[in-house]
């Protein structure tokens, strides 16, 4: 019994957060659709837009979030064996990586917005055409929308961190803890996967 | 030994605002319903004296929009969304399921708090001068016309999403994880299936217009287009991501009311449920088809015609399950030994009202005779048929019904149906003359109108302060049965179920020691705990 009560809780927690990213994925969900919607009416248009964005430097940004995501569950195995300090290197690499991926993310918005190319810094006229702006405007919220979803994790993973570093959560016990993040973590990784090509790459 | 209730432990402040018992959080939760209803109610008392006469008077234009935007927006997101949920859901599904708590005690509070926090925004739009684009924001009048606090507003409602979210989440989890040994899925109370039905649209739906808020708020911060015409924007894909949350939101609003009727018509049989697995799967089958039918809000806005087609028959679709609730409710009456205790008059009232809504629901989902009656008041009456004659009828039935088991309190019977009958009555008053009105050609949302509507507004309106006075009344003789009322006894209606077998009001863990369930629920009869007095009725 004294065994089996934080194996459920630990169920339990994830599988409230399991629930929390399926409405992720519904938020996401509707820029995914905005973006069908956009390709549709605009086939054209939007395509010669989509080959403006620097596609390298999303490209770059992936490899920094996948790396990032086997950092957690690197974190996410070293906890479950007790280790302090893996898991707390691990986490922190993690958190570095999610502040790498968001440098570049503002290398990339600088460009563009010298390129004229990021609405809200760019007057409507310099944009190629009407429906380039549009797609331009989707880009900027959704991965505006990721990046703060990227920012809310690098504070849970520091975070959590600096509580494995000061023992507020013991191992292997609060191991639950660090699954619930990495959770999190490879979600924002996972809405990247599908952001990038859907932004960048499809033409 | 007696164990201290939950109402008796602690009484201060801060005991009731940093509490994580799902029976105070409840609590919380009703007090600042009630708050909120009673702010919409007065948004449409305005609406309704502006009615009685076919010129301007009371109001400006500007003001009537914004007096029916507000009505909408705190009815739908600050009463109806959270009514049954969050204070009889969250009172009882862990009762029920006989658990000491939810899953997730804490997140629960925190819902609380984001939703007051959603509540205050709301407030703040109302203090600052209001909103004028009616509760669906639809665009471009949203995004590039309106002149009122739209941003606002939009916050107040992407806010009080989060509530939804995370109450929807403690409640599936709690269903899942904490069911006491032997209450297995087939075992479960009719409420915490709907409950769960629920929840599932609460989590998936909310964020779809939660981001479509953010995509409007972003249009009038930065002039984002995506709805936009003049870039190529669509405003019909506006119409089409808000209603993917909102017609499932109808759902979210009506799906615990059919629990809590499931729950009334037995006690009052005293007969098992009639179709146990039919009416939870109903429940789940509402849910599912829910989620596919909200192309019919969009039959005039220039949408495909094959969409519109089959949006059409998915719509026709979902009277199936909700048809098998109300035959499965009328054969378990069926000989039954009938009690008409005042919970039992709101169900009722509930069944007569939520048919007459569901099928003009079926007259407004075929497609040409939508066409006529599209935005008019028959509109307005079918969806008030089902939220207020249909919810708020059963959101006062549950309130009756389990006020005993929450305060420790008889109430007086007597009143209670008298105020079910002045509900019943006054609503239709209010409601039925506007299905007329609405098939003679009143649009919604003017308050100008021809003189030869007159006659049907003013009964309209006398009606609504019969609903009124009548939805006052029973919060005075609750008031007064919480210091005056006889204390309850642990099953005062002789009712099925766990809430039942704990004293009233049930102690601070619910459970001195975990229930084991054994058998099937609803195993009627069962013997009342005491024998009713006749100064009770």
């Amino acid at each position: 019994m004294a065994d089996a009560a934080p194996s459920r809780q630990r169920d339990t927690t994830l599988m409230g957060m399991y629930l929390f990213l399926a409405s992720e994925i519904m938020l996401f969900g509707g820029l995914f659709a905005v973006a069908l919607a956009l390709r549709l009416l605009h086939p054209q248009e939007v395509a010669a837009a989509s080959r403006r964005l620097h596609y390298g430097i999303g490209a770059a940004n992936t490899v920094v979030l996948l790396t990032s995501s086997l950092a957690v569950a690197l974190a996410v195995a070293a906890a479950e064996m007790g280790k302090v300090k893996g898991t707390v290197v691990s986490l922190l690499a993690a958190a570095g990586l999610g502040l790498g991926f968001l440098a570049l993310k503002a290398v990339e918005y600088g460009m563009e917005i010298r390129e004229q190319l990021l609405p809200a810094f760019t007057p409507a006229e310099a944009f190629e055409s009407p429906p380039a702006h549009l797609f331009m405007d989707l880009y900027l919220v959704a991965t505006a929308l990721h990046a703060v979803h990227v920012t809310v994790g690098v504070v849970l993973l520091a975070g959590l961190a600096w509580r494995v570093h000061r023992r507020s959560l013991a191992l292997p016990r609060g191991a639950a803890g660090v699954e619930v993040v990495g959770l999190y973590w490879h979600l924002v990784d996972v809405i990247w996967v599908f952001l990038y090509p859907i932004l960048y790459l499809v033409r | 030994m007696t164990e201290v209730s939950y109402l008796e432990h602690g009484h201060s402040l801060k005991s009731w605002l940093l509490t994580t018992d799902h029976k105070r959080i409840a609590i919380l939760y009703f007090l600042s319903i009630t708050f909120f209803f009673f702010v919409g109610g007065a948004a449409a008392a305005l609406i309704r004296i502006d009615l009685l006469t076919p010129e301007a008077d009371l109001m400006s234009n500007e003001g009537y929009n914004r007096a029916f935007t507000l009505h909408g927006v705190i009815m739908v997101w600050f009463f109806l969304i959270p009514s049954i949920p969050n204070t009889f859901g969250n009172f009882l599904v862990p009762l029920m399921i006989g658990a000491r708590d939810l899953a997730f005690p804490r997140l629960n509070l925190l819902s609380w708090y984001i939703y007051m926090l959603g509540g205050l925004f709301t407030l703040a739009v109302l203090v600052l001068g209001g909103v004028d684009t009616g509760w669906t924001f639809y665009t471009p009048l949203s995004s590039m016309f309106a002149n009122g606090n739209v941003i606002l507003a939009a916050t107040a409602i992407f806010v009080v999403g989060f509530s939804s979210i995370l109450t929807g989440l403690n409640f599936i989890v709690t269903v899942h994880r904490l069911r006491c040994p032997g209450m297995t899925w087939g075992r479960l109370p009719l409420f915490v299936w709907s409950i769960y039905a629920t929840s599932l649209i609460l989590v998936l739906a909310t964020p779809v217009l939660s981001i479509t808020l953010v995509l409007i708020a972003a249009e009038r911060l930065f002039g984002v287009g995506v709805f936009n015409p003049a870039l190529g924007g669509d405003p019909l894909l506006y119409q089409h991501l808000f209603w993917f949350y909102s017609h499932p939101a109808v759902y979210i609003m009506v799906l615990p009311a059919l629990g809590v009727i499931s729950e009334l018509v037995t006690a009052a049989a005293r007969k098992p449920v009639f179709g146990y697995r039919f009416v939870a799967g109903s429940s789940i089958a509402i849910a599912i088809i829910g989620f596919l039918v909200w192309g019919h809000h969009m039959f005039v806005a220039g949408q495909s015609m094959y969409a519109s087609a089959v949006f059409s028959f998915l719509s026709l679709a979902v009277a199936v399950p909700s048809g098998i609730k109300v035959y499965n409710w009328t054969a378990t009456l069926y000989k039954g030994h009938i009690a008409l205790d005042p919970p039992f008059l709101f169900a009722m009232s509930f069944i007569g009202l939520f048919v007459v809504g569901g099928m003009t629901g079926l007259i407004l989902a075929m497609l040409a005779v939508d066409v006529h009656v599209h935005d008019t008041y028959f509109v307005i009456a079918h969806f008030h048929y089902i939220m207020v004659g249909g919810t708020v009828s059963a959101y006062f039935g549950a309130l009756h019904y389990w006020w005993p088991k929450m305060m420790g309190r008889w109430l007086p019977l007597v009143w209670g149906r008298l105020s079910a009958i002045f509900i019943f009555l006054g609503f239709n008053l209010t409601f039925f003359p506007q299905f007329i009105l609405g098939y003679l050609g009143m649009p919604r949302r003017y308050h100008v109108y021809p003189a030869e509507f007159q006659t049907l507004h003013v009964l309209s309106s006398a009606g609504a302060s019969v609903l009124g006075l009548a939805y006052l009344l029973p919060f005075t003789y609750l008031l007064y049965s919480l210091r005056h009322g006889e204390k309850a006894p642990p099953n005062p209606w002789g009712a099925t179920g766990l809430e039942w077998t704990v004293p009233s009001p049930p102690p601070q863990h619910n459970f001195h020691e975990l229930p084991t369930v054994d058998g099937p629920p609803y195993q009627y009869p069962v013997e009342p705990d005491a024998e009713r007095e006749t100064a009770h009725g």
